[in-house]
């Protein structure tokens, strides 16, 4: 984004802190030349003969060839689980329990390779790879193993079943997450899963995969295949998956539902989002303005709940814009494998491109905008933390999902503009309040047309939580109680 | 007829939009037989534009339906079981009039699905909401809360269990809906927006069509400011397309078994989740 003419930085109120290079060291992964598709509890080489390399975003090199599985090859991993379906539901329900109890397990005792690999082939600081990813992944897996033999007690009058084989296909943004919160209910309710993880970001499923290999499941009760959007479309219409359970763009959401109307499959979609972040004039403002921050620089605002939307109280617009500009001017962008890295790299160049026209917009549009100085590497996808102010409603910036590290910032003068505003999307994933009154809290989470409502906080999620959208945000939810339910046939008790 | 039995008075079978019984903008009826043959009316023929009209009721209604508490729409819902009570043997006839099989049990069970419904009212919340043990100093909750507004295609067997059953669970959490009626019975749906216009439902929370599906699913299922679809009653030929058309603003889905509508297991709290949304609120704590 060279033709962006940057604003002068507000004057920090300390100076800057200098901080030495910590990078996590990168020798505890250790990388195959190529991954092969884990089909049937086996890394198998493509029936397509395809394969494709994948990238560390920070820096461009190829870190391994992946496999492309083609249709032959999404055939034979349907085939597998659909066959370790009746092993895997027969089971009682206290050992596929203790299955998941494992992997649970394994991903604590290999966190920080898992984190370090998440880092590498995804781009995000390895702060937050370490410290939330791989905690929550495996804090997934311990949470739905305890349901796996409680079923009963989750749905009353209702005689749960598995559903058979799930069809999963997850995005880039959280690779390692998105496999837990998509296979732990999966196995836990019974059903046996043929998982996609997205083209860009595949590495970490593929060591889920040793893992999986590790604690013995049965075999095909988890297949991973890797692909592009043709591999994820040739999984979810193919005619024996039961299931298909989808994280990603709306856009890709509407064409799956669409491509499985008249199927009779079941279907959850957890799609994209354009949250409002709304801080009162009572709000604390330090608190707010951390929370501002990492509601949409946490994971470079690669987040389908991002804040990327600020309300903020007009009586207080001036002060929080200042403080934000400070603070932005202490985000650490770089290695995302150094400690101290607060934005890590974009996840690929196409999001680059899609983050650098939408902000192009912006500025076409009028709205004016605000980098802090910031050194960017030379190699690799990166782009700096970014506010627009000045943003109107009908901005693209302030409609359009953007999943990059830009914020738009409105304002309104009393609570009932901030619902107004909040509510004026298409999608409603998740909100943000920001105030020291409890009742305003209240009042405000039931206006909100969202899934999830933070209040004095934001993106934090935990496995008995239950997650998703509202509206073009999508249907079903993952975490909680209500997050077996995608994964189960709730017949009436015979 | 013999001289000096007196002449009925026969009923205009109208829509139900808003709780205003207009006919159809288009002017058009379409006939409706007798299962023995007898001309029993003309009823209406919605269009598009009656659909749309009914859409935007029911979008007028939803805040203030949804804002009600749950309790006084537990009475409400209840109050249209009192009302059909009152209505028995009238539903009876026109049951009989279209030779539905068991019409004196389908009166009954109907009604007693509406306070079955009822009851549930200030239960959704405690039953299928909870609170949850985040990791953190958060109180984490979830709890039901309508979709919006909810388009229903009723099942064409049982012209009055069948709509009840679909629409019931659909009110009882918040929702409101656009109804298209039993297309070969429609009496049915004409005689419930009497009982219903005669109750405490506000006008618009239930808006009820009568017509011919193929006319107006497509509609339903495109329609921007419709939130789910029940598509329980729509005629298989009409479901792929209506879920295809679903895709454009990611609507809910529905459909529900017509195995039996009679028994027990045909009402199930799942048929009230199926059209709720879940909300998880993280409150902070501290001192």
């Amino acid at each position: 984004m060279t033709d962006i003419e940057r604003a002068a930085p507000a004057q920090p109120v300390m100076p800057a802190w200098e901080y030495a290079a910590a990078p996590e060291s990168r020798d505890i992964v250790h990388l195959q030349d190529r991954y092969g598709l884990f089909v049937g509890g086996e890394f198998l080489e493509p029936k397509s003969g395809r394969w494709f390399p994948t990238i560390d975003p920070s820096n461009e090199e190829t870190l391994a060839e992946v496999a492309e599985a083609g249709d032959e090859d999404v055939d034979l991993a349907v085939a597998a689980a659909r066959s370790a379906a009746a092993t895997w539901q027969g089971l009682p329900g206290s050992e596929r329990a203790k299955y998941l109890y494992r992997i649970a397990r394994a991903l604590q005792e290999r966190a920080r390779e898992f984190a370090v690999l998440e880092s590498m082939n995804g781009g995000k600081p390895i702060k937050e790879s370490r410290d939330v990813d791989l905690p929550l992944a495996a804090a997934h897996f311990f949470y739905y193993a305890g349901w796996a033999d409680k079923l009963e007690y989750a749905f009353p009058a209702a005689t749960p079943r598995p559903l058979g084989v799930a069809g999963q296909v997850i995005p880039w943004n959280f690779p390692m997450l998105m496999a837990a919160w998509k296979l732990a209910p999966a196995l836990a309710a019974g059903n046996t899963s043929v998982l996609k993880p997205a083209e860009t970001t595949p590495l970490t499923a593929l060591l889920l995969a040793e893992v999986i290999q590790q604690a013995e499941l049965p075999p095909g009760a988890v297949n991973i295949v890797t692909g592009a959007g043709t591999t994820g479309a040739a999984l979810v219409a193919h005619p024996d998956v039961d299931k298909v359970a989808f994280t990603g763009s709306t856009e890709v959401g509407k064409i799956i539902r669409r491509n499985l109307a008249g199927t009779g499959k079941r279907l959850t979609l957890e799609l994209g989002g354009k949250a409002a972040n709304i801080v009162f004039e009572d709000a604390p403002i330090d608190q707010a303005v951390e929370g501002v921050v990492n509601g949409i620089f946490f994971n470079q605002g690669h987040v389908c709940c991002a804040g990327s939307r600020l309300l903020v109280h007009e009586p207080v617009f001036d002060e929080l814009v200042e403080k934000l500009q400070v603070r932005l001017g202490t985000l650490r962008v770089g290695d995302p494998l150094d400690k101290n890295t607060d934005v890590g790299a974009i996840n690929s160049r196409a999001q680059l491109e899609k983050i650098g026209e939408l902000v192009a917009s912006g500025l076409e549009e009028g709205a004016t905008i605000y980098q802090p100085e910031c050194v960017l590497p030379e190699r690799g996808f990166w782009f700096a933390p970014t506010l627009f102010t000045g943003v109107s409603q009908s901005h693209r910036i302030a409609r359009e999902e953007i999943f990059g590290p830009v914020l738009s910032i409105l304002t309104f003068r009393t609570p009932e503009e901030a619902v107004e505003k909040a509510n004026n999307t298409p999608y409603g994933l998740s909100a943000g309040i920001w105030t020291e009154k409890g009742s305003r809290i209240l009042w405000m989470a039931e206006r909100m047309r969202a899934g999830v409502v933070w209040a004095n906080t934001f993106n934090r999620f935990d496995p008995s939580s239950p997650f998703g959208g509202y509206k073009e945000s999508g249907f079903g939810r993952e975490g909680g109680r209500h997050g077996l339910e995608p994964y189960l046939e709730l017949g009436a008790p015979a | 007829m013999t001289s000096g039995q007196r002449l009925p008075i026969r009923r205009t079978a109208k829509l139900f939009v808003g709780g205003q019984f207009p006919r159809s903008e288009s002017g058009r009826s379409y006939e409706v037989w007798s299962g023995d043959g007898r001309l029993l009316a003309h009823a209406a023929r919605a269009s598009r534009k009656d659909l749309r009209d009914a859409i935007v009721s029911a979008r007028g209604a939803f805040a203030g339906w949804a804002g009600k508490t749950a309790y006084n729409r537990g009475q409400i819902l209840y109050r249209v079981a009192e009302i059909m009570e009152g209505r028995r043997q009238q539903l009876h006839d026109e049951l009989v009039d279209v030779g539905a099989p068991d019409p004196a049990r389908e009166v009954d069970v109907a009604i007693d699905r509406w306070v079955w419904y009822a009851g549930w009212a200030d239960k959704i919340a405690q039953v299928a909401g909870g609170t949850n043990p985040v990791a953190g100093p958060y109180f984490d909750f979830t709890i039901p809360e309508p979709t919006g507004v909810v388009g229903i295609v009723a099942p064409t067997s049982a012209p009055l269990l069948g709509l009840v059953s679909r629409v019931a669970p659909a009110i009882v959490s918040g929702n409101t809906v656009v109804a298209i009626a039993s297309e070969a019975a429609p009496l049915a749906a004409v005689s419930l927006a009497e009982a219903l216009a005669t109750s405490d439902v506000p006008g618009g929370v239930i808006n009820l069509l009568t017509g011919h599906p193929s006319e107006l699913v497509p509609w339903l299922a495109g329609h921007m400011d419709v939130n789910a679809i029940d598509l329980t009653g729509c005629p298989p030929e009409l479901v792929a397309d209506a879920e295809r058309a679903a895709a454009e603003n990611v609507k809910r889905v529905h459909r529900a078994s017509t195995d039996d509508v009679f028994s027990a297991a045909a009402q199930h709290l799942s048929e009230i989740t199926a059209f709720v949304e879940f909300k998880t609120v993280w409150h902070p704590i501290g001192a």
